[in-house]
């Protein structure tokens, strides 16, 4: 094991898969969306409620299982994102995210640490019509037996 | 054609990286005329597969190992090659397939039943290979929209003066037409078939099998939807091609194969798509072919496909001013400056097998037969004919030998 591999698992990494922020169900709220990536079968559901200006996210949570990057990353992005305005968050890069999570990531493993960030500009899109992520285009087209 | 001296390459040189020119039959390697069905396989390409098998192979986009990660990462990598050697916009909308032909039944599948039916017009040309004819010629009856052709002239060039009137048959949904014919070589008009098929409301689906080898592609220049193409047609291996597709097409169209890799989520009640291109790449894809396919379009780029149109157009130009001299010889297909590389031809009272056979003493490889175009052979009025076709390895020798053994077949048949 290198030093590189290492830092994947960084103390600040495993506090937040161990101690998830913002875990659990949010009620009531105003937007919320599911995702999974399909490489580990991580699943990500976040819940976002704003503020009286309609904008501004006043509390975020989320449920989910999964690896330790997707669910670590999802958790501190709850904490990043919490305050902010839903149209800005809707836009927000990646990289700052990445920045946050700060440990080298393989590609196979950036879906890992994007899952909830995609999940949560699912959740804005549905509840205020911004853009979505590109990779999440075309997501409604899915097969549905009921 | 503007032929410039640094656009030229140098055939005998390139031949040493193909090993099937070491093996001589009395002293003398193959006269290899038939690229047009599939190329002969540079070292480059060889070596970079094995090298991929010994020391990166594993299954893409699951494995988190490093073995795995090096597998998807030059799996990855072949793809953004097809995305730049066709300059598409994005390599999301690149879709590894089997071959041109399976991304074409993609397309007429995934995209035709659901935007087809009675009303509507399917319009094919009369030269199209039957793998950009058959599909949309089963999906139209399936839909009951109708299936519609344009025609060729005698030199077998698309009779655009036709579209007004099929244009009057109802609602054109789709033209489909291949780039370059792949038995008289001839360079369609694709771009004005795009913008006509637009002002309709329709999509262009092209067929770019034989035409990706020889001539550069631009998706975004030829204003196209869809685009095919093969890797084993330009020196890479067998068992994989592309799609490209609109990006938003491609969103809105349901996969067209289903199982492992295409998915998101999967329950008893439901199931969702993964992400584009994977929503149309189920199962374990040919990984290393597609590697290998990533590494034939670098050899190809690297020699040039300026060079290699014009060598191409050299060798054409030779074989037809030679093939003229031959009495009973009657050639097929466009003046040479509007072909690629293929020159279709028969011979009076011999059948091209028969043909291809005598050529075959020779060590002389051309196909005979109707080259997967049936009613292209009606209108022409033959039942087959035989082909001679080039790449960037072959030489003027070869054209020699042709025209020697055709000296030979005359002399075999008494014609």
């Amino acid at each position: 094991m290198s030093d590189l591999d290492q830092q994947m698992y960084r103390e600040v990494i495993l506090d937040h898969y161990k101690n998830p922020r913002g875990h659990g169900p949010l009620e009531p709220h105003d937007a919320h969306a599911e995702g999974q990536n399909p490489l580990c079968g991580d699943e990500v559901t976040i819940f976002v409620r704003f503020g009286d200006d309609g904008d501004t996210i006043d509390d975020i949570s989320f449920e989910g299982r999964g690896c330790a990057i997707s669910q670590a990353a999802t958790s501190m992005l709850t904490e990043m994102v919490k305050g902010r305005k839903a149209s800005e968050v809707a836009v927000l890069p990646r990289d700052e995210l990445l920045e946050e999570i700060g440990i080298p990531l393989t590609p196979i493993r950036l879906k890992c640490a994007l899952l909830g960030l995609g999940v949560l500009k699912v959740a804005l899109h549905r509840s205020k019509g911004t853009p979505l992520p590109e990779e999440w285009r075309g997501m409604d087209d899915d097969l549905r037996l009921d | 054609m503007a032929v410039t001296p640094a656009a030229k390459l140098d055939a005998q040189k390139l031949r040493a990286d193909f090993a099937v020119f070491d093996d001589l039959v009395n002293g003398k390697p193959v006269a290899y005329l038939d690229s047009a069905s599939s190329t002969q396989k540079p070292r480059h390409v060889l070596d970079a597969m094995r090298e991929f098998y010994e020391h990166s192979y594993a299954n893409v986009h699951r494995g988190v190992y490093t073995l795995a990660e090096n597998a998807t990462a030059g799996f990855e990598g072949a793809r953004e090659k097809v995305r730049a050697y066709v300059n598409a916009p994005s390599s999301r909308e690149v879709i590894f397939t089997r071959s041109a032909t399976e991304a074409l039944n993609l397309v007429a599948y995934a995209w035709g039943l659901d935007n087809l039916g009675p009303g509507d017009v399917v319009v094919i040309t009369e030269l199209e290979h039957h793998a950009n004819f058959v599909p949309w010629q089963f999906i139209a009856k399936k839909t009951g929209a109708e299936f519609a052709h344009i025609p060729i002239d005698d030199l077998g060039e698309l009779q655009l003066d036709a579209l007004d009137e099929i244009a009057s048959r109802g609602n054109v949904k789709v033209v489909a037409n291949n780039l370059v014919s792949n038995t008289l070589g001839t360079i369609n008009p694709v771009e004005r078939l795009a913008a006509w098929a637009h002002e309709q409301g329709a999509i262009m689906v092209v067929d770019a099998a034989q035409a990706a080898p020889h001539k550069k592609i631009d998706v975004q220049a030829l204003g196209c939807d869809f685009l095919a193409f093969s890797s084993h047609k330009l020196c890479g291996p067998s068992g994989v091609g592309a799609l490209w597709g609109r990006r938003e097409l491609l969103e809105s169209m349901q996969p067209f194969n289903f199982g492992g890799e295409m998915i998101r989520s999967v329950s008893l009640e439901r199931t969702s798509w993964n992400e584009l291109p994977y929503k149309f790449e189920a199962g374990t894809p040919a990984i290393a072919e597609a590697y290998g396919f990533g590494v034939a379009l670098d050899y190809v780029s690297e020699v040039g496909l300026d060079a290699i149109e014009a060598h191409e157009h050299e060798l054409v130009v030779q074989t037809m001013d030679a093939l003229a001299e031959i009495d009973g010889i009657r050639m097929f297909g466009p003046p040479a400056d509007r072909r690629t590389g293929i020159v279709s031809f028969e011979l009076e009272n011999v059948h091209p097998h028969d043909v291809a056979q005598i050529l075959n003493w020779e060590n002389v490889a051309v196909r005979a037969g109707h080259h997967c175009t049936q009613p292209l052979m009606t209108r022409l009025g033959v039942a087959a004919t035989t082909r001679a076709s080039f790449y960037l390895y072959s030489i003027p020798e070869d054209v020699d030998r042709l025209v020697a053994g055709l000296h030979k077949v005359k002399e075999t048949f008494g014609v």
